[in-house]
């Protein structure tokens, strides 16, 4: 018991050593030693606006991707606004690693994020990632999708789009409304 | 102080139901935004299917044996399965469609004819899934949704046909229409993605660009279509039709 009380007592003094700044060289490692490097952010190869808001399709992109996979293997729908052809079709990136940058693939631009969440899913055992040639053409740019002039950030800034993203999380959090 | 004592509980029921109509408007516009949203997706220019389709096959098994080679290549090269003959496996390699051949006993009349998904109109394999990833769309095209397969082959226990494989190896080179992967079952799928842009199977295509008609695709349901015409006309047999699964792929000369 009494032991007990004097760890307490011990790690209680050592918090606020390290509040305080006393415990600075004796911590641990400090969290931006240790933290994943922020992903980084592929620019669509398109360089269009998406679908949605930026920030609502990397929120919400699983879940559209999996509606619109069931309504198209199960009814036939087809070119849906959110498929994963889609996609394709505009974050397809060349890169040296596959095919000496021969062919647009849209893995690594999947990969970043899904490697620094931890997301474990992969489209890609199956699907193919690979674009097809013929899609790199402008004329077949979707019906909904407009140019670039205002508004959402597409940017290869990235730390000005996390810096605006965290912002706004902290917004949300602090007018109380339920963080998404 | 008049006021009956339920009163006050009429007055707090109004204020809740007052609160809970204004949250109800501050809420709707974003859902029927939402809603809209969903349903512009919904509409695309392709589907939904429904039954008044019912696609079918007529296979004339008196065609040259030679042509059904090409078709099954094209069904190779079109969907991407198929195993170079040095990597070959046969006893567990995937097949789509398969040539076999029959012969009387009696007469020592032969004939080979291609086997594939019987696209059944009660589809026993769907009956047994255990997880509903063995489906019969509206149109009659009998698929396997690979997301939802846990690849216990169930399905293919059930089918009469032997029509579905399993996938033992991992896959490589998928084509973007057909995704396939290690773990899941496969079968025909009446190249889906060609009929729902209104062409034909790659099989189908194949046969008539080498000037055969040897496999005849189209919509059973509709009484012009050369098939419904075929069918109505030549007597046809489908495999197996003492069980009942009603299948969608016809045989002449058999």
């Amino acid at each position: 018991m009494r032991s007990a009380l004097l760890t307490k007592g011990l790690s209680v003094l050592g918090v606020i050593l390290i509040v305080l700044g006393f415990g600075a060289d004796i911590s641990v490692p400090s969290a931006e030693a240790g933290e994943v490097p922020k992903p980084p952010l592929v620019k669509a190869y398109k360089g269009e606006v998406c679908v949605l808001p930026v920030d609502e399709m990397r929120r919400d992109h699983a879940r559209l991707l999996s509606h619109q996979r069931d309504e198209t293997v199960r009814e036939g729908i087809r070119d849906n606004k959110f498929s994963l052809a889609g996609c394709i079709d505009c974050h397809a990136v060349t890169t040296p690693d596959v095919a000496d940058g021969k062919v647009r693939t849209v893995e690594p631009f999947c990969a970043a994020c899904h490697a620094y969440t931890a997301v474990a899913i992969d489209c890609f055992q199956c699907h193919s990632p690979l674009a097809p040639p013929d899609i790199g053409d402008q004329a077949t740019l979707p019906k909904d999708h407009v140019p670039l002039t205002k508004g959402i950030l597409v940017s290869n800034n990235n730390d000005a789009v996390i810096a605006e993203l965290e912002r706004k999380v902290a917004n949300v959090t602090k007018s109380g409304a339920p963080a998404q | 102080m008049t006021k009956p004592s339920n009163s006050i509980d009429t007055t707090r029921r109004n204020v809740v139901k007052g609160g809970a109509a204004v949250a109800v408007i501050a809420v709707a516009p974003g859902i029927t935004l939402r809603t809209l949203e969903a349903n512009a997706a919904v509409k695309g220019p392709i589907g939904p299917v429904t039954n008044a389709k019912r696609w079918g096959m007529l296979i004339d098994a008196n065609a040259p044996e030679g042509v059904w080679d090409l078709a099954i290549d094209a069904c190779k090269t079109e969907q991407g399965w198929g195993v170079p003959a040095k990597d070959a496996n046969p006893s567990t390699d995937p097949q789509w469609i398969r040539k076999v051949s029959i012969k009387d006993p009696k007469t020592g009349a032969k004939a080979t004819l291609p086997v594939m998904c019987q696209h059944c109109a009660n589809p026993p394999c769907v009956d047994v899934c255990p997880t509903g990833a063995s489906m019969k769309r509206a149109d009659g095209i009998v698929l396997v949704d690979k997301h939802i397969c846990i690849g216990c082959r169930y399905c293919m226990m059930a089918c009469p046909y032997s029509a579905r494989s399993f996938v033992h190896e991992d896959v490589s080179g998928q084509k973007p229409y057909m995704p396939r992967g290690k773990g899941t079952v496969e079968s025909c799928t009446f190249c889906v993605h060609r009929v729902d842009r209104g062409r034909k199977p790659a099989c189908v295509e194949a046969l008539n660009k080498a000037g055969s008609n040897a496999i005849m695709f189209g919509d059973l349901n509709d009484p012009k279509s050369d098939i419904a015409r075929a069918v109505a006309k030549f007597i046809t047999r489908r495999i197996r039709s003492d069980l009942g699964v009603e299948p969608g792929i016809h045989y002449r000369g058999i």
